[in-house]
């Protein structure tokens, strides 16, 4: 829990503390309600306003801490870093700051864990870390995720958080929404169950490839869901487009998703959906 | 040239567009509408024929040859039931055992408010997944532009074509120059930064090979374009079906570039 709130210092949505008043208990206003709550309880209630409900963007560490069982979780396919494959203006030093404000080496983490006692494997991108947005070593990691839990006969929860292609690795970031669709269909011909828990903001090329590809396809609340941004279509249509448009309640109607289901309850949903797949012979 | 100016080619609108080569390539063609789901949309154009003496499915992202077909057509940029109706084809050609040859040329995937209620991203993914799967050999051509997500739909081969001025890119230059420089008119720069060309697609190992392009003699060039597809063929089906599979994800699984260690 101290992470939780450790990550929430560094949140934009925090105003800074004049730091001189250690006794008084930090509080922050919800960007949604307005209302005030003291930090602890937000971070308490998963990052989720106790009174609006409003979700507020979390990293990929302290999702890791709101969704697995405690200290489950062990972090696989590391080492992997990002080059500069077309020397890209300004990516190195992009790259640099994305590792410092994260804290993270990329855009996504992944692991084994358990979520209420089911094993499964899962992958969580980082909003932090350059938007999520997917190159070379987000859909390598990604792919040998898939290619992990296939050979161990594990299940695969992703979460998805992403602005979509990383453009600084111009075609090879495009050529990953292939390769990772291609690792999703080697996971499913072999029987296993994929579950993806779309977040605030998913959204280009992640949605056109492995977002859009679960067994189930879950959200969270109001997050912003889509492939073209509603900002480019406005422009090219020259329209004003609804409130409501490409949030999940929206996908939801469509239907391009399963249900919506809040943070708070998601640890129960998953353990349903995990117990319904289990398969003949599990050793649990 | 830079690689703007072949952009520049690439969208010239006296490029021959995909009609063209279905046109010259393909015998007793048989042209096939629409998704089963909910409209025929004519940005995607697709149809059985043959090739030589092989029966074959053909499926092109087309442009539109005059105004009133560029409108009838989107402008080449397919809704999410020209995705489904290219699917659609490809698993009838599955099911009868032909091969499968896509043409690609398009700025993108439609981008607008009923794309998106219809699943625009869902519709490319799902044609991602199954192209990997298909069990049938595919080829891809791209004719002139590949733009974005929505040429890629068409281009889960298992070999892939650029033709000499042809591009693909992640996003158009133009959109990133506005991204990098707030400025659309930076996209010479940005089409540079971006490596979009025939070469680099060749360089990356996105494109097995350039087709020279020859437009004053179009004939001649279909001709040659004729033989590769069917060498490609003659060697492609020497594989089982699963194979076929096996072989493509192999092909793009070994696309990126990264650090290990």
């Amino acid at each position: 829990m101290n992470n939780i709130v450790g990550m929430f210092r560094k949140s934009k949505n925090v105003p800074e503390s004049g730091g001189i008043t250690p006794v008084v208990e930090e509080k922050i206003r919800c960007p949604i309600c307005k209302s005030i709550d003291t930090k602890r309880s937000v971070a308490k209630n998963k990052m989720v306003c106790p009174s609006c409900g409003h979700h507020y963007r979390i990293n990929a560490r302290t999702r890791i801490k709101a969704i697995c069982d405690k200290d489950s979780f062990r972090e696989v396919i590391t080492g992997l870093d990002s080059t500069d494959p077309l020397h890209f203006p300004g990516y190195e030093q992009k790259m640099q700051k994305a590792k410092l404000a994260s804290g993270q080496q990329e855009g996504v983490v992944c692991g084994t864990a358990t979520i209420r006692h089911q094993p499964c494997a899962v992958f969580i991108m980082d909003p932090q870390f350059m938007m999520g947005s997917m190159g070379s070593v987000v859909g390598e990691k990604i792919t040998r995720l898939f290619e992990y839990a296939a050979e161990r006969e594990l299940p695969v929860i992703g979460f998805t958080a992403s602005g979509g292609a990383r453009m600084q690795e111009g075609i090879l970031s495009l050529m990953q929404m292939a390769k990772t669709s291609g690792a999703v269909q080697y996971h499913s011909d072999r029987g296993g169950l994929y579950v993806t828990v779309l977040t605030d903001p998913t959204t280009g090329g992640v949605t056109a490839s492995f977002a859009m590809l679960g067994d189930i396809i879950l959200s969270e609340p109001n997050a912003v869901i889509g492939f073209a941004g509603r900002r480019v279509i406005e422009q090219t249509t020259k329209k004003k487009l609804p409130d409501d448009f490409q949030k999940a309640e929206f996908l939801l109607d469509c239907g391009f998703v399963d249900a919506i289901v809040p943070r708070t309850e998601l640890r129960a949903e998953l353990e349903k959906i995990l117990k319904l797949h289990q398969r003949k012979g599990d050793v649990k | 040239m830079t690689a703007y100016e072949r952009l520049q080619a690439a969208r010239d609108q006296n490029r021959p567009t995909s009609r063209a080569y279905i046109e010259h390539l393909f015998t007793d063609r048989l042209e096939l509408h629409g998704d089963r789901k909910f409209a025929d949309d004519q940005a995607i154009i697709g149809g059985i024929g043959y090739l030589g003496e092989m029966p074959v499915t053909f499926i092109g992202i087309e442009r539109g040859r005059d105004l009133q077909e560029r409108i009838s057509c989107n402008f080449g940029c397919p809704m999410p039931e020209g995705y489904r109706k290219a699917l659609r084809l490809m698993k009838q050609a599955e099911k009868f055992s032909r091969p499968v040859i896509c043409f690609v040329d398009t700025s993108g995937a439609f981008c607008g408010e009923e794309a998106e209620e219809r699943g625009q991203g869902q519709a490319i993914a799902d044609n991602l997944l199954e192209m990997m799967r298909l069990k049938t050999p595919i080829i891809t051509i791209v004719i002139g532009e590949g733009g974005s997500g929505g040429a890629l739909a068409l281009s889960v081969a298992n070999k892939l074509y650029m033709l000499e001025n042809s591009v693909f890119s992640v996003i158009s230059p133009e959109g990133c120059a506005s991204i990098l420089w707030e400025d659309a008119k930076e996209a010479p720069a940005a089409a540079e930064c971006l490596h979009i060309t025939a070469e680099d697609m060749k360089r990356f190992g996105v494109a097995e090979d350039i087709l020279a392009e020859d437009f004053d003699h179009f004939e001649q060039m279909c001709a040659g374009m004729k033989e590769t597809l069917l060498a490609d063929l003659a060697e492609l089906e020497t594989y089982s079906g699963e194979d076929l599979s096996k072989i493509r994800y192999a092909r793009f699984r070994k696309l990126g570039v990264y650090q290990e260690g």
